[in-house]
This record gives C-alpha cells, structure tokens and sequence, in this order.
C-alpha cells in the first residue's frame, strides 16, 4: 500500500518536473537580457563546413571569382609601397622570415585566396585549413593590417609583377 | 485509499504552487525591476554600458573613464599629470604639454570635466578640465581619449570656477578662487584689500580650428570666486560665478571669510563683454603664459609663449556685471534646463536660494540697486530672488536637473541628496549617501536635455564601505536610480583619484566616432620610419638616434652596438600595427625615465643617458602577441674611448 504511494507520486513528479523544469529555464532565458538596455552584438562563430569556393578561395569580402587584366603598373608601385609599410617586416620576397617567402604567392594561392587572407585573417585563421597549417608551421598569426580593397588589389599586382621577375 | 489521493493531491497542489511562484518571480523582475538592484546595473559580459562617465581624478590630476549603470573603470585619461605607465608627459612628442611660465610641471589638481555643447546639449567632441593649482585649463578630444590642448591661465591663481562652456562652446569659462595682485608684486599680505584682485577669464574656442584662445578677461573684486555655469535658452549671453569671502580676509578664512550674512553671485554678461573687448575697451596688461598644443600632422607637442593679455575693467563697461546677493558663502551655482533659475548652493545656508533670470533683467532696467563694489551694481536679494527651497539638508552644494521639472542638491554636512520641485521649491524626496558628499551629477543634468535616468553621487569620504586599505580607502561614487517617484541607491563604485565633479554622456555620442589605430600614412612625425627596411641607427656627435620600428613579434633593429658612455640616446620607435587594439612598449633595462607605450600607427621617443658600460636588454612591456617574450634586443655600451664601431641589425 505505501508502496503504492509512492509509486505513484514518483510518476506525478517525473511528469510535473519536466514542467517546472521548463519554466525554471524559459523565465532564465526572457530574463538575462533587458531588450531596452543597450547591447552590443557579440559574433561567436564556430568552425562549420566549408563550400569548395571557401576551400580554393578562403573566407573574406571576396565572395565570387575575379578577373584579373593585365598587370597595372601604376598599381604595383602602390602595392609595393605598402607592402614595405606594412607587410616587409614579417615577409621578404625570396626567404622565410617571420611569414613565408612571397614571391611565389600567386603561384601557390588564388587571387582571390591571397585578397581575402590579407582582408580578413583572423577568420581564415580559425576555420582554413590551410590557414591553420601555416599557423602551425610560422607560429605567428599575421595581424590585420586594416587595408581596403583596392590597397590589397594593388599589393596583388605587386604579387604578380615580382613572380614574374624570377 | 483515501489518505493515498489526499497525499497525491497534497503533492499536486505543492508542485503547482511551487510552478506559480517560480513563474510570478520571473514576470516581477521582468517588469518593472523594483526590488532587483542588482539587474539595472549588472551588464552581461560582452554588453556594452549605456553611458560615459567622466569623474575628474582630483589630486592624481587625471580623468577616470567609467561605464554606467555598471561602475566598470576604463581608462584613465593623462592630463595634468605625467604617466609613466604610457610616457605621457615623458616622451619627447608630449612633455611639451606640461609647460608653464613657471618651467614644467608635472602635476595639478583637475576638478571639474565639462563637456562641449551645441545648442546647450553635450555633444561628444571634447571634454575640458580644469588644473587648479596651475591655472590651466586642458582639452580631450573623446575621439582619442587623449589630452591634445592645455592653455595657462595668467593673472589666476586657484582655477577653481573653472571651466565651463557657454551654450555653443563659444567660451570656456573660468575664475580664479584665490585673488592676487594683478599684475604680481611683491606686497604685503596684509594689503589685500588694496591690492588683491580676482579675474574671469574667457577663452574663445575657434570654431574653425578648434583651438582655445584667452580671449579676454574681466578683472573684479578681490572675493574668492568658486564656481560658475553659463546660462542657456533666454539667458545664452549670461554666465554667473559664485563668490566668497566678499569680507576681503587673508587669513583664517574659515571664520574671517563667514562674517557676511550674503556673499555673491556675479552675473556676467560675456555678449556684453566681447563687444567691449572688440570696441577695444581692454587694456593690455603684461602677463607670461603658455598654450601647449599636440600638432595635428606631427603628433608632437608644441609649447607657444604669449607674453601679454585683454583686460576689462567693470568701471569701463556699463552693464556687463551685476552682484546678486546670495547666502551664505555660496559654493556651486546651477542654471536649470530652460535657463530661467539659477540655483546657488551656500555652504553654511539654511535654504537653496533660487534667482529668477527674468527677475534680475527687470530689477536691471529698474536700477534696483543696494550699492556697487568696484564699480559692479549690487541688485537687491528680493528683486531677484524667485524663491528659497526650506529644510534642504545642511550644507547644500550643488544642483543638477532631470528635465522632468526636478532638481538634486547634494547635502554636504548631512550626507544625502535631495530632491525638490523647480518652482513650488518643496522637497518632495531625499536619499542619504555615503558619506559626504560633493557634486553630483546626472547625464546631461547641467544641459538644456538631461537624460535623468540616474544621478550619480561624488563622496568625499569613504569610511567603512569597502575593505580597509590601510590609512588610505579608495574614493567612491554611488549610483542612484531616478526614474521613478523615490530615488533608489543601486550601487557603489570605487573611483581613481577624488571625483569632484562628474559628467555622463549616452555612449552612441561617444563610441561611433572613436578611433582604432593612427593610419600610418598619416604619421608625419619627423622621426617616424614607416617601413622596417628604412630602420637605422645615426650618430649625431653624442646624439644616437634610434629609428626602430615594432610589429608582432619584433623590433627592428634589435640588436645595437657602438654605443658609448657619455652618448645621449633618442629611441623613436614606430609601431607598424594598423589594427586596433595593439600597442607595443618600449622599455631599456636602467632608464631614468618611463616606458613607452606606441598606439598601432604611432611614433613616441623615450631618451636614455647610459650610466655603465655593459649590455642592456631591451623588450615589449604590453603582452602583444603569442611570441611577445621573442620581442626583445640587446644593447651594447662600450666605454667613451672604445672604438667599437655602430652597428645594428635584425636577424642576424
């Protein structure tokens, strides 16, 4: 008979718990944020797939393929001045230094790999592969130098022009 | 059977009351959060505050930058006062900034941070403040965070009622508290009334340029000026000071100066005044001070020497000052959003007094007079006054506004904050504080549109608080809620230095314009290498100069010789870094001087005089990166005679 009881009182318990449970976590969920209170958005992507276009090409602004003309240059000198600036001290053109050599890019990467990787490491840092393997390998990740578009364009051309002189 | 069901039912109940109460708390705390204090501040990781608090750091003569509602510290801004955690004041690009007619001075006391106004409402460009023992007054870009003008104040000594800004930042306003002869020389104390005078100083901000220029001053009766606000709406070509010791004592003030059952309000009208000026109505009196200024293209300080300055005197210019009598020592002075009532807060007052603008225009055109002092009309107390707030806690200081109709006052003597009814001039609330306090402030409390969310109150004392820090505890802010009917304290907060006065503004004034890193393109220091290939070490007779750049993980170069004793040495280090959020440091093991902290884009120099010969490390003080222990180099001194060759090189 007390048996019974309890039998049955554990049944009501495993079937109302759920409930409270439930009401326990929606009331946490409404009330961790106050929809009036300013917030700012918080990105927390994680390593997901990733489309063949993303394997060729990497993560970034550059989301299609792009045509590439004739060598500009206008634009390799541009490229070549910021190159100094702000990518010479990690990179030389014929060895490895702090970041491989670069002369050969164009020849190991796609253009629109090379505009990305440079637009945007950081993200290409935490879901390339190729990008992770040449963290594992120079053990420094190269920082964001915040270049536009066209600046990463010109160094592009720079890229092309030094490939072809050797 | 029976007394099974009832047990099942007694369960059932239990489970649904429980289920009940757990959902009704949810519903209360979402609702109107009365009772939960601990959510109207708590901001999730992550999240970001609603407002700037910019608390002045007293005696440490910076600016404590803080979030509100949460009380988090985020920076503290350099101004009068040298930093050696980034070089402020140190490097050779802004020890320029500390210049006086006295040489340099590496320290003030800073009280009161105003924001710039447009149209009588902050508008996010720039914050100004004080230096009080030095008369200066220092201008922060809040694009930046970073002190880029300070102008000297000269005829001043105590820039106590200092600086406020007219409703368009037209001028920046500030008086001396302590009166001194004008010009200096050398008197006896003891002839103050003869020859101690107090001066208002105007400093025009060029709209254009942006740069401060003292424009004018008034000279006035040698009082103690404390404080001043300008007037807004209809009284926009008014400022008023609060004065002091109007007995004229020089020593033991604290009974000789409150003898006088009312001090004064000085109303000043500065329209007035700049047309005396530019009718040239002032008189040129000698006078050394200095403006000091960051170059916008170089990024380096620039210390320019003026030698003379406009002075008005009262007697030459009819209606410009007026005296409105005020009890009793008054201390802060508040002009209320529509620009109607200015509210004075006397130390040793029984009542908030309360000055009606359009009472004294009238009692002005009536010559309502009850005599003058240097040439200044005195107006009559009951032509001006609109009335007196009765029982508003002792030693009320100063005021701010909600914008719904309401005025704060803290309460020094007693400890808390009171609120009355702009108007009805009743206490319809108050709040203690812990423990006395000084200002207040509510965001945007002293403009046209406050934000009146919170007020945040600026103690003096701490006490009991917080844990004990020995002799010294931390000074402290409190916030306090004001949306609704009763104030309700949510909040105590540890502030860096003494928080005099404070100012809040809402954050998406601030934070859409606030800068990443300095584009390098745009580095036009001399000294700057902006590629690591023109990086170099030069010898200029006993000069070496150092041309070094950093980037993750190194500095280029890091390996140094040719040095020897007796050699000055410039490090100008460059940081190469265009992303935000990278600095690099810069220090050389027995330097006689502070680190350099490089904002990504930026060139500072550090000097180092070698004492001994030997080899000195050098490295990256701010953790930069995973190998920011690889970024480091050696230095080699050699003795004065040696003909060790300069040499220097990365990677070698």
């Amino acid at each position: 008979m007390k048996n019974k009881t309890k039998l049955y009182s554990l049944k009501l318990f495993l079937i109302l718990m759920p409930i409270v449970l439930f009401t326990i976590v929606s009331c946490g969920n409404n009330d961790g944020q106050d929809p009036s209170k300013f917030s700012g958005t918080k990105k927390n992507d994680v390593a997901n797939d990733i489309s063949a276009f993303e394997l060729e090409n990497g993560f970034g602004p550059v989301k299609q393929k792009i045509e590439l003309g004739p060598i500009d240059p206008k634009l390799v000198k541009q490229g070549q001045t910021i190159f100094e600036t702000k990518c010479a001290a990690c990179h030389k053109l014929d060895e490895k230094y702090v970041g491989p050599a670069q002369r050969d890019v164009i020849k190991r990467r796609t253009p629109e790999y090379i505009l990305n990787f440079m637009l945007n490491p950081e993200e290409n840092y935490q879901k390339h592969p190729e990008a992770k393997k040449m963290l594992a390998q120079y053990l420094t990740q190269m920082p964001n130098q915040n270049i536009s578009i066209d600046e990463a364009k010109a160094v592009l051309d720079y890229f092309r022009k030094v490939a072809e002189e050797k | 059977m029976k007394n099974i069901s009832n047990k099942i039912i007694l369960i059932v109940i239990g489970l649904i009351i429980s289920m009940a109460a757990i959902y009704s708390g949810c519903n209360q705390s979402k609702g109107t959060l009365s009772g939960n204090e601990a959510e109207q501040v708590y901001v999730a990781p992550g999240n970001y505050d609603d407002f700037y608090l910019f608390a002045s750091g007293g005696f440490n003569g910076q600016i404590g930058v803080y979030g509100l509602p949460s009380g988090r510290h985020f920076k503290t801004i350099s101004v009068f006062a040298q930093n050696p955690e980034t070089g402020y004041g140190y490097s050779e690009e802004t020890k320029e900034m500390l210049n006086t007619s006295y040489g340099f001075i590496p320290w003030d006391d800073a009280h009161h941070p105003e924001l710039s106004m447009t149209d009588g409402i902050p508008d996010g460009r720039f914050i100004f403040i004080n230096g009080n023992n030095t008369p200066r007054v220092a201008k922060i870009d809040l694009k930046e965070f970073e002190t880029m003008e300070i102008i000297e104040i000269p005829n001043s000594a105590g820039n106590h009622a200092s600086p406020f800004v007219t409703e368009n930042t037209e001028y920046i306003i500030a008086a001396t508290r302590f009166s001194v002869p004008i010009p200096q020389s050398d008197v006896p104390i003891s002839s103050y009334k003869e020859n101690f005078k107090g001066t208002m100083s105007f400093i025009k901000l060029d709209p254009k340029t942006e740069k401060m220029n003292l424009e004018f001053q008034i000279i006035v009766p040698g009082f103690d000026y404390d404080l001043a606000h300008a007037g807004k709406g209809p009284s926009h070509d008014w400022a008023f000071f609060t004065s002091y010791n109007s007995e004229q004592a020089n020593s033991l003030l604290e009974i000789n100066a409150s003898k006088n059952d009312k001090d004064f309000i000085a109303a000043v009208n500065w329209k007035k005044a700049e047309q005396y000026f530019k009718e040239g109505k002032a008189k040129t009196y000698p006078a050394e001070y200095y403006r000091n200024y960051i170059d916008e293209k170089t990024h380096i300080a620039v210390s320019e020497k003026n030698n003379q300055v406009k002075v008005l005197d009262p007697k030459d210019c009819p209606g410009m000052i007026y005296y409105l009598p005020t009890p009793k020592s008054p201390h802060g002075v508040d002009v209320d959003p529509t620009g109607e009532y200015i509210v004075a807060g006397g130390k040793l007052a029984t009542v908030i007094p309360v000055h009606s603008f359009k009472k004294m225009l009238k009692a002005i055109e009536e010559k309502q007079f009850d005599g003058e002092v240097g040439g200044i009309p005195i107006l009559k107390y009951d032509a001006v006054v609109a009335g007196e707030v009765q029982n508003p806690g002792l030693g009320p200081l100063h005021t701010e506004f909600d914008g719904n109709g309401y005025a704060y006052t803290s309460a020094f003597i007693s400890s808390e904050i009171v609120k009355w009814k702009l108007g009805t001039w009743e206490v319809v609330d108050r709040i203690p504080v812990y423990y006395s306090i000084g200002h207040l402030c509510i965001p945007g409390g002293d403009s046209k549109k406050p934000y009146g969310k919170y007020v945040i109150a600026l103690n003096k004392i701490t006490k009991d608080r917080y844990l004990p820090t020995g002799p010294e505890i931390t000074q402290s802010a409190q916030l306090i809620d004001i949306s609704g009917e009763k104030m309700k304290m949510l909040l105590d907060f540890p502030t860096v230095g003494e928080p005099h006065y404070a100012q809040a503004i809402p954050t998406e004034l601030i934070m859409k314009n606030s800068k990443k890193f300095y584009p390098i393109e745009e580095n036009f220091n001399p000294n700057a290498v902006k590629s690591e290939k023109d990086s170099r070490v030069e010898r200029k007779g006993n000069e070496i100069h150092v041309y070094m750049t950093a980037m993750r993980s190194h500095f280029s170069p890091d390996n140094i010789e040719g040095i020897k004793l007796g050699d000055i040495v410039y490090f100008h280090v460059t940081n190469l870094e265009q992303d935000w959020d990278v600095p690099h440091g810069f220090t050389v093991k027995g330097n006689n001087n502070s680190e350099l902290l490089i904002m990504p884009g930026q060139t500072r120099t550090i000097t180092w005089i070698p004492k001994k010969t030997g080899i000195y490390p050098f490295y990256c003080t701010d953790f930069c990166s995973a190998l920011h222990q690889e970024m480091q180099g050696y230095i080699r001194v050699s003795p004065a005679n040696s003909n060790v060759e300069l040499a220097f090189s990365l990677g070698k």
